[in-house]
């Protein structure tokens, strides 16, 4: 049963070895942004060592722990789907025998390993060289970002196939994919941490999903949470995946049963 | 158990009627119009297992839009449905492995890897157990000559070379059915000979049913049991080709070059009991049409040649596109 599944995760990850090019660019695309980010967060900082309770070098720690785990997060599955859709292609994946959303879901892990390994693991390692950045030296910390990690993944994966989606309703959602995309990394936590957002806005993310994207594993992993408080983010993870799969679910029958295929 | 049993099966499709205009478009982002199209329907049609079925109509009949729905990729509006007995909509995942489909003009292959890794990956979706895929591999690549193309990837292959990967992979977990839409659209006749060739060879050996619908009706002719004609929707013809010739008076044709001149109510009255159609064509040329329940070439000629000496004689078949075309044109006729 998992077989298949697996088996279409290997084969994207196959097929991310064939586009090189997009790896080496990639590269250079989180270099940059890990550098911006920490220059301006520095600025910000200035000689005070610490605001709203986050260190300096907490903050180093959480803007490249948090762009190394958009590298395994991320993912195209939104443009992926909507394409498909557009072009009828979605209609031959019908003929195989998996549900083409989880399909999509593991492709989009093969994708998010492959960068993790090629991309994150030797990221991390160069720029803790460059930048003054404090990791965590015990295993369970790090387990529980793992944890945490998947769950954001999973999280994103079934905000983009929602996305993605939309294009059986509304053919041409590209304008939507783009706003989603600049949704995600503000209210995620990707560009500013969900402390440093006003009370109020703190509020009412903590009713969404995003937070659990990139905040939840990356402040893990940079502030040290205390065990308590690491159960109780998982737990928000936990509910999110569970949640966001009923509007999966039901905007994939209903797409199904109005399928058109474009072009024949 | 029929392979396809279908029952009143109908499909509509809703479509978006755009108002002209400035205000129209206005109008349209709050208050759309539909119009809806019926493309199949109500069509009842039974397969028996073994069969070789095409399955013809004019673009816009219907054809695509019904294999759509024995795939399992559209859901029927109405009507009742079994194909190896499964609803193929509801039960998708479980009825598609019993199914095989080839679309000529859709690659069902991964474009960018080699054709080896898209086989090996339907061996895990279909769960085909080594020993069978090796063998089964093995003898589609030697039957499809498949041998030099497994290693490349499926973007660098000719369209010919394409499509007979694309039915290997169709083929490779060995369903009981096949659907082939347009499988020989655009391929040279070589290759067309050899994917004819190859399909009967399955179909007597393994008793695959194959459902095809195509343009080309040699296709049909060099393969088919039975066609369905397809018209607006409704199916307006259903049984053998060659019945199919004699109902809608595709008889064949003969040509005569007669030594001279005769007058057109001589010869009919030679054979006024059969029946046969005279025509004048030019100076000492006719042309008798056979129309009837069973009428036979030497017959005709058996009524003229103790009359009149006859110079030259050509028999012309009916061609199947000949009388497609014209009950495309003429419409259902005395059917």
């Amino acid at each position: 049963m998992l077989e298949k599944y697996m088996e279409l995760m290997r084969l994207r990850f196959l097929m991310m070895l064939a586009y090189r090019v997009n790896y080496y660019s990639g590269i250079i695309i989180y270099s940059l942004n890990i550098g911006v980010y920490y220059f301006l967060w520095m600025a910000i900082y200035g000689d005070q060592s610490s605001i709203n309770g986050t260190s300096s070098v907490q903050m180093a720690t959480y803007v490249a722990v948090a762009w190394m785990s958009r590298a395994f997060y991320f993912n195209n599955l939104d443009r992926e789907i909507a394409q498909e859709i557009r072009d009828g292609t979605v209609a031959v994946q019908l003929l195989r025998p998996y549900s083409y959303v989880l399909g999509k879901g593991f492709q989009g892990l093969g994708e998010g390993v492959f960068r993790l390994l090629l991309f994150s693991v030797p990221g991390m390692v160069i720029v803790s060289f460059i930048f003054p950045i404090q990791l965590p030296s015990d295993a369970s910390t790090w387990g529980w970002f793992a944890i945490s990690l998947l769950f954001g993944f999973i999280i994103n994966t079934q905000i983009n196939v929602l996305t993605g989606l939309m294009a059986f309703f509304i053919l041409n959602n590209m304008g939507m994919i783009r706003a989603k995309r600049v949704i995600i990394d503000l209210l995620s936590g990707l560009v500013i941490p969900i402390t440093f957002f006003p009370g109020w806005a703190k509020e009412i993310l903590s009713y969404l999903p995003f937070q659990g994207i990139s905040y939840v594993p990356s402040t893990i992993l940079a502030k040290g949470v205390p065990l308590a408080e690491v159960i109780t983010f998982l737990e928000v993870q936990l509910i999110w995946t569970v949640l966001l799969w009923v509007p999966i679910r039901l905007l994939w029958i209903n797409a199904r049963r109005r399928l058109v295929v474009q072009g024949g | 158990m029929y392979s396809i049993e279908a029952q009143g099966l109908t499909k509509d499709f809703k479509i978006v009627q755009s108002r002209e205009g400035m205000k129209g478009a206005f109008r349209d982002l709050f208050d759309r119009q539909y119009r809806t199209i019926r493309a199949v329907d109500e069509i009842d049609l039974r397969i028996n297992p073994g069969e070789i079925v095409g399955y013809i109509g004019e673009n816009g009949a219907g054809k695509s839009t019904t294999i759509k729905m024995l795939t399992g990729i559209l859901q029927p509006t109405s009507g009742d449905l079994k194909v190896n007995g499964y609803d193929p909509h509801g039960e998708r995942e479980q009825f598609v492995k019993t199914i095989g489909v080839v679309f000529g003009q859709r690659s069902q292959l991964w474009w960018d890897l080699a054709v080896r890794e898209s086989f090996r990956l339907l061996k895990k979706l279909y769960s085909i157990p080594d020993e069978d895929y090796h063998r089964h591999l093995n003898r589609l690549t030697e039957v499809l000559e498949m041998g030099p193309l497994l290693e490349q990837p499926v973007r660098k292959l000719s369209l010919g070379q394409r499509m007979r990967c694309e039915l290997a992979a169709a083929l490779i977990h060995q369903p009981r059915l096949l659907f082939l839409d347009e499988p020989t659209i655009g391929l040279d006749v070589l290759v067309k000979e050899n994917i004819r060739r190859f399909l009967k060879q399955i179909n007597e050996e393994y008793g695959t049913t194959i459902l095809l619908t195509t343009h080309d009706l040699s296709d049909i002719e060099a393969l088919s049991h039975r066609v369905v004609m397809l018209d607006k929707g409704k199916i307006i013809y259903n049984g053998g080709l060659p019945e199919l010739s004699k109902q809608w008076g595709g008889g064949p044709r003969l040509y005569l070059e007669l030594k001279e001149e005769w007058a057109l109510s001589a010869l009919q009255d030679f054979t006024k009991d059969i029946s046969a159609e005279w025509q004048h064509i030019e100076g000492r040329c006719y042309r008798v049409g056979l129309t009837g329940p069973d009428p036979s070439v030497s017959e005709v000629l058996s009524r003229v040649v103790p009359h009149a000496s006859i110079k030259e004689i050509r028999i012309e078949e009916a061609k199947t596109e000949d009388i497609v075309r014209r009950i495309y044109q003429e419409g259902v006729p005395h059917a």
